[in-house]
């Protein structure tokens, strides 16, 4: 009985894996490397990079700026409806991509919510480069914010009122305090919502389009050319795999990286 | 030296903490058992929580002032908190933590005996060091007011008596007025020229420990101060003496005059124990079963079932005391102090 329930466990293990893995590895199996840095030369794929790097970089650096110190308000203050704005930040977690889409072109559109008064200032933001900004940080900021307000209900309060009675105002408390003790957790969170903002599809077809040089991005690129030429596809996908696999390596990294490098010993909150 | 007048209350879940003190250049130590609101009460001087009504002051310098609606920050007081577990910043060294607040921290690791841990981290110092880097840090910044939030209870049982005395020293030497809080009246008596018996949001009784220790002001303080308190019913006896008949069944003599329900107050070091009654002038001997015997150093704490005895342990090798064996425990009727019922 005993040995029949550890072969099960066994081969669902082996199942499970051997699902998760296939596909991966199938790629690597359909692409030799050689070809693999041919097809990155591939004009497609170097237009759709540099569009997937900057977009990134400016959506992933706008949503730190603003949604660090937010994420501390959330975690920090308690308010009356506090439970409602938490809802309503993890919200787009579970829309699906396309409405996500649809409700940034309600918003930002031409005939959106703010479209007549963007229209006159003449900005036109629709099928746009910084339409691809808005819909990689529309989809990637509720990944980071959810993770840094952990991060910040982490840290333990008694540590911030012991700043606060060395005279250190709001300003230094967060920064020389609260910044620093969530910095762990606000890393993790960061990888994590980048590596989302890089994958990001649905809401950037539908509100951005998939113009080449402008607005197609790395997987917008992998779906335009699968039907053309699908060993640039492949080798698209196995880029995203290779950069996935180091965003999640440092992820798990990161804890031995923290206290064997920058703080050298055990953070702890509270003994 | 300016002092720290306060005139307060707080409001606890099951009742309000009341409280009207004025701290000059000395330590003062609130003893009382959790949920007193000890910690309430240092957060609010500190500024970290705010008083239903009442104030707080530093000499002329108004903190708190309900009626006139002044509440200063944390960080415009002048306090030092010395916090329960110490709340270090793990992520600095000790002397990032002890310059926190400006300043320079060199006299003070110096005076502390912290200059070769300057650039340990909080989590690789032991207990003691840790208390000398709180103490330090809340210092640097020169504050008007020291508040000790349990100084001790985060300390290992053998290395309390060294840093109970070190922190001793300290608090003269400084001459703030420092607010001491614990649960345990031993480190008050040891660290504070006065103590203060907080119960039930009222200060029940404030003086010297050794008032509190003469005269308790009712049982709550006794037992707190480690009397035993064994109740009875209070009579006149014939040779001048009062005698109280336990509700256990013995009776006591005492030296004070009472009448009545009565709470018989026993210091465990003024009992002595002996394998049989001895012919002496204690007056009073309890043939009693012992029930536990707790070494505390070189004494040990021996309890019987009425009361409890502390006596060396050279005494409990002699009788080779064990659970179980009946002993006589004999105390003076002067050492006996009795109080009304409460």
């Amino acid at each position: 009985m005993r040995m029949a329930f550890a072969a099960f466990l066994a081969a669902t293990t082996a199942i499970a894996l051997g699902f998760l893995v296939l596909p991966v590895a199938a790629i690597f199996v359909r692409v030799p490397p050689g070809d693999l840095l041919g097809a990155l030369g591939h004009h497609v794929t170097r237009d759709a990079l540099l569009v997937s790097l900057k977009t990134s970089a400016i959506a992933h650096a706008c949503v730190l700026l603003v949604g660090t110190p937010a994420a501390y308000v959330l975690a920090r203050k308690r308010f009356r409806g506090r439970g409602v704005v938490l809802t309503l930040v993890e919200l787009p977690l579970v829309l699906p991509p396309a409405v996500a889409g649809i409700s940034l072109l309600a918003a930002f559109g031409r005939a959106g919510v703010l479209g007549g008064q963007l229209h006159a200032l003449g900005i036109q933001i629709p099928f746009t480069q910084a339409a691809v900004v808005l819909a990689v940080a529309f989809v990637e900021s509720p990944f980071y914010v959810r993770g840094a307000i952990a991060a910040f209900e982490a840290v333990d309060d008694t540590l911030l009122d012991a700043a606060r009675t060395l005279g250190a105002r709001p300003a230094r408390v967060f920064a020389r305090v609260a910044l620093p003790l969530a910095a762990g957790g606000l890393g993790a969170a960061s990888a994590l919502a980048l590596a989302r903002g890089l994958g990001e599809f649905g809401a950037t077809i539908i509100f951005a389009g998939s113009l080449q040089g402008v607005t197609q991005t790395l997987p917008l690129a992998v779906y335009a050319q699968f039907e053309q030429d699908f060993d640039t596809a492949l080798a698209i996908s196995a880029l995203f795999i290779v950069v996935g696999a180091v965003l999640l390596v440092t992820l798990k990294l990161y804890p031995w990286f923290r206290f064997a490098s920058i703080f050298r010993s055990r953070a702890v909150p509270s003994t | 030296m300016v002092p720290l007048r306060l005139d307060l209350s707080l409001p606890r879940r099951s009742f309000d903490l009341e409280l009207r003190l004025e701290v000059e250049g000395e330590t003062v130590a609130l003893v009382g058992p959790s949920g007193a609101g000890k910690t309430s009460l240092l957060r609010a001087v500190a500024g970290l929580a705010k008083p239903e009504r009442g104030s707080i002051a530093c000499g002329d310098d108004v903190w708190f002032d309900a009626a006139r609606r002044i509440d200063r920050r944390p960080e415009e007081r002048s306090v030092g908190y010395v916090f329960q577990e110490y709340a270090l910043f793990p992520h600095l060294s000790v002397e990032q933590n002890v310059t926190f607040g400006g300043g320079s921290g060199d006299g003070l690791l110096r005076r502390l005996r912290l200059e070769h841990l300057a650039g340990a981290r909080p989590a690789e110092l032991s207990g003691g060091e840790r208390q000398r880097v709180a103490i330090a840090r809340a210092l640097a910044r020169r504050p008007r007011v020291l508040l000790l939030d349990e100084p001790m209870a985060a300390l290992d049982p053998h290395t309390r008596g060294t840093v109970r005395a070190e922190l001793h020293d300290l608090l003269r030497e400084f001459a703030l007025p420092a607010l001491l809080v614990t649960h345990d009246f031993e480190d008050a008596a040891a660290l504070a020229d006065r103590v203060g018996v907080l119960a039930d949001g009222r200060l029940r009784q404030l003086g010297t420990a050794n008032d509190l220790l003469g005269s308790p002001a009712d049982p709550f303080v006794a037992r707190l101060a480690g009397a035993n308190v064994l109740s009875g019913v209070a009579a006149r006896a014939p040779n001048g003496l009062t005698a109280v008949l336990l509700d256990d069944g013995p009776t006591v003599f005492a030296a004070d005059v009472a009448s009545g329900r009565t709470e018989v107050v026993v210091y465990p070091w003024d009992v002595s124990l002996a394998r049989e009654a001895p012919d002496d002038s204690a007056l009073n001997h309890i043939s009693d079963e012992i029930v536990s015997l707790t070494p505390l150093g070189n004494r040990a704490r021996v309890r019987l079932r009425t009361l409890t005895a502390e006596i060396t342990t050279t005494s409990t090798e002699r009788l080779h005391l064990r659970p179980g064996d009946t002993v006589v425990a004999s105390f003076k009727a002067t050492q006996v102090r009795l109080l009304p019922s409460g």
